[in-house]
């Protein structure tokens, strides 16, 4: 039940902080699991941030387990432009979060099981834990063909992906995630994590693409709750504690104070895109308009999300000079973002000459422009 | 961070006593004061190499993504270095060491090895080369704190950083409890003393009785007891003020914004202030606001301030127009595209409606409908936010009366709406009444708009929306 694991989570929780009360020092708490509430990347991901900032992991170790809704997470260094259809999440509405951990991007929604083990940095060790994955898995269902590659994925049949690592490293703990895909979405998957934008040039880390399948595919019973239960039960055996599984909310303050702070920080842009490494953009595009169709060449530098350096190359004489140099003047140092550029344009036409024609080709260029975001 | 740079330079001598001074009686309790004049013979501190220790794993490279430090910055031990990624797992490098960076081995994407120097950090003579433990310090003699702590009997065991942060609180080592090995003082300890002391400043934390609100249905008796035993005073993370001026450039829209603004204040601007009694109004929307949410739409007041404002501009069509550069000539705008003022987390957006002289009050929420949900979605495109030659602002959303609005080049008038209130007025028989009332402030272009007009603008205006069975007869 829900009310009882909220009072026992409240209790088993505050016994692993590091506040200083001197009781709780000598409580000997076994390892524990616990499953998030909530369905919010962030509040999840802050979750995660929390337990690894908190959480004195001595003498014991945390499972956690959560699901988000429709989300798309990119590894600590990568690029978004990169990764993803930034425009289709957008239209879709499907979040785009930046976890702290290093790896790929994946797609995350309710199909979609998500494990996070939580460690001293000594006893870190990723193997082992999805050996632990594969084994639950196998011991729900024998006839499965699951195993763990050296490249810390699950496949399939040898041969689809089901589940993808990453790791997070601190000064005394470390937490090793990983997906599993239970009853994901695969068509909005695949179309999430094409990306459409040209010319990108940068050092953040690539994702490699694989062929993905769902575990529902291979047999129709299986849910997530199943295979949640599943690991659960195998992670205590083997960590030697009751199968009982904490209920945690990833917005309730009084057990996790700070938390709604950490959720904060994971939602704004200068986390989520201004934390890209470096990179270049290098492409060419077709306006059409009117009768012609025009080329027009883009270079740009961008920076901790922010346009750095910035070239627009057009057809002579076909927007004023001195309007040109005013926007690209005005594009360094702007987010590199659809809605900041077309605020950024719409205000500066303001002070343009009223022309209906001049306006046309200031509009339909910055439209363009912003296709590249 | 300036008193280890001070400490660490023997030619910087004479700054010191000064540099002490200006702290009034913070500056007393340093205990730092003692040792300054000690070590003031010595020269600029050791330079010692920071090696990246092993992640684990049998990993031996690893590549360096983020750089968190400079060189020259001032490192606590700690605090976090630099990011380095492997296969897959982000690691956080945090210093072994208090002191200065002095060299970066690796530059942005290059492969570092394990076992090999990460950075420089030039530590502090006095305090020699930290071990891989945490220092354990004897403070000097002559001083209050450190006699406090003989009387304890104890030597207090904390790193320098905490130390320091001890210090720049004014809080006693010795009051402190350590929860550390040893009981020694951690950082936690230090902050979570003073969440104690400084209650005012800290967030709201709800104290132990009422954590996580249960039912008294909850069918086991013995955990009401448990709860008040042995769960602990939530402790929220304190926060510690250190403030600090911060400047950032302005980029991008708001740079664009500080050019119209710059240019909307040549325009000489004249105010026309107004009251308008909407009681009636107020009742007619709410008999059309559930038809209107049958088809889909939510009905606010702004559709009926709009097309009341296209039926005005009809009439006085010199307030939908635009002077040129150099006021040589008047464009009488055919289409009323009334904007409306938008407030997002970007700032200021006003995106319009366009044709409003053509559109029902039906189709000009819908429309709003539209744009609204555009704007705090951040996917306002380019057509909507251009073109618009009068503007409507409902500040009264958030709140206030009159305001003096700031006009929109290319535009010559605006309307500022403050929030509706409930007054006492007076009827025709000299009642006094409940009356909506909601207060209107216009801005206007003086080089083409006179008192005259932009007074019988809005008194027409106010005429519709008193009156709103009015509009009715002009309706197009």
């Amino acid at each position: 039940m829900v009310l009882q694991s909220s009072l026992k989570n409240c209790f088993q929780l505050s016994c692993i902080l590091r506040t200083p009360k001197a009781g709780f020092r000598s409580t000997t708490c076994g390892s524990l699991i616990i499953q998030s509430i909530s369905n919010d990347v962030y509040q999840n991901l802050a979750v995660e941030d929390w337990i690894h900032d908190h959480v004195n992991l001595e003498n014991r170790q945390v499972l956690f387990l959560w699901r988000n809704s429709p989300a798309v997470v990119i590894g600590r260094h990568q690029n978004p432009w990169q990764e993803c259809n930034l425009r289709l999440l957008r239209q879709k509405s499907i979040k785009l979060a930046r976890r702290r951990s290093g790896g790929g991007t994946v797609y995350h929604d309710l199909g979609n099981i998500n494990l996070t083990f939580f460690t001293t940095r000594k006893k870190y060790e990723r193997m082992e834990n999805l050996k632990l994955v594969v084994k639950a898995l196998k011991a729900l269902r024998p006839q499965l063909d699951v195993h763990v590659t050296d490249r810390y994925d699950i496949l399939l049949d040898r041969q689809y992906k089901i589940s993808g690592t990453a790791a997070k490293l601190g000064r005394t703990t470390a937490y090793h995630h990983c997906t599993l895909l239970c009853n994901a979405d695969k068509f909005v998957l695949s179309s999430v994590l094409k990306s459409p934008y040209k010319g990108l040039k940068s050092n953040a880390t690539p994702s490699v693409p694989a062929s993905v399948k769902n575990l529902f595919e291979e047999d129709p019973s299986l849910t997530c709750e199943l295979l949640l239960d599943a690991i659960a039960e195998e992670y205590a055996t083997q960590h030697h504690i009751d199968h009982h599984i904490t209920l945690i909310n990833p917005a309730d303050e009084t057990v996790l104070p700070g938390i709604s702070n950490k959720t904060k920080e994971l939602q704004t842009w200068e986390w989520v895109y201004g934390k890209t490494p470096k990179f270049s953009v290098s492409t060419c595009f077709n306006m059409v308009y009117k009768d012609s169709v025009l080329d027009v060449k883009v270079d740009m530098d961008v920076k901790h999300g922010r346009i750095e350096v910035c070239n627009i190359d057009l057809p002579e004489q076909w927007l004023p000079p001195a309007l040109c140099s005013e926007l690209v003047k005005s594009l360094v140092g702007s987010k590199f973002c659809p809605n900041e550029i077309t605020m950024l344009a719409t205000t500066l036409l303001r002070m343009c000459p009223q022309d209906d024609e001049l306006h046309n080709r200031w509009n339909l260029l910055c439209e363009n422009m912003v296709m590249l975001m | 961070v300036c008193i280890h740079r001070v400490r660490s330079c023997s030619s910087i001598r004479f700054i010191k006593s000064k540099y002490v001074c200006v702290f009034d009686k913070s500056a007393l309790k340093f205990s730092h004061q003692q040792r300054l004049f000690r070590t003031s013979a010595v020269s600029c501190g050791q330079i010692v190499q920071f090696k990246l220790s092993d992640i684990g794993e049998g990993i031996t490279e690893v590549t360096v993504k983020e750089w968190y430090i400079k060189e020259g910055d001032s490192v606590s031990q700690f605090d976090s270095i630099c990011e380095v990624q492997s296969d897959k797992a982000s690691v956080t490098i945090t210093s072994r060491y208090d002191g200065i960076i002095r060299k970066l081995h690796y530059n942005l994407d290059e492969i570092a090895y394990v076992g090999k120097p990460l950075v420089d950090i030039e530590i502090d003579a006095s305090k020699g080369v930290a071990p891989e433990e945490d220092v354990v310090e004897t403070p000097p003699m002559s001083h209050e704190e450190h006699t406090h702590q003989e009387i304890k009997g104890h030597k207090t065991l904390a790193t320098p950083a905490v130390r320091r942060l001890a210090m720049e609180n004014n809080i006693k080592l010795s009051e402190v409890v350590g929860t550390g090995k040893d009981n020694r003082i951690l950082k936690e300890d230090i902050l979570n003393y003073l969440a104690k002391q400084t209650g005012a400043i800290l967030p709201p934390s709800p104290k132990a009785e009422i954590i996580p609100p249960l039912p008294k249905s909850e069918t086991l008796p013995a955990a009401p007891k448990d709860k008040a035993r042995k769960i602990p005073v939530p402790v929220s993370r304190p926060i510690v003020f250190s403030g600090k001026d911060k400047t950032e450039p302005v980029t991008g829209f708001h740079k664009a914004m500080v050019k119209t603004m710059s240019a909307a204040l040549k325009i000489p601007h004249f105010g026309y202030c107004d009251e308008i009694d909407l009681t009636q109004l107020v009742q007619l929307r709410e008999e059309l606001k559930p038809l209107a949410q049958i088809r889909g739409v939510k009905l606010s007041f702004m559709p009926f301030f709009i097309k009341a404002a296209s039926l005005g501009l009809l009439q006085y069509p010199i307030l939908n127009a635009s002077l040129d550069e150099s006021c040589q000539n008047v464009t009488y705008k055919a289409s009323h595209n009334i904007g409306v003022a938008m407030d997002t987390e970007q700032g200021l957006i006003v995106p319009n409606v366009k044709n409003v002289q053509v559109l029902s009050v039906f189709e000009i929420a819908s429309e709003l409908n539209r744009l609204q949900s555009l704007g705090s979605a951040g996917q306002l495109g380019t057509n909507d936010l251009t073109g618009g030659t009068f503007t409507l602002s409902n500040i009264g959303t958030i709140g206030g009366t009159y305001t003096k609005p700031v006009i929109l080049p290319p535009e010559v008038a605006i309307g500022a709406l403050g929030k509706i209130q409930v007054l006492p007025r007076f009827n025709g028989k000299g009642e006094v009444f409940k009356a909506q009332i909601m207060n209107v402030s216009w801005s206007a272009d003086h080089r083409i708009i006179d008192g005259a007009t932009m007074a019988r603008f809005s008194n027409l205006w106010k005429s519709y929306l008193e009156n709103p069975a009015s509009m009715l007869l002009d309706l197009k």
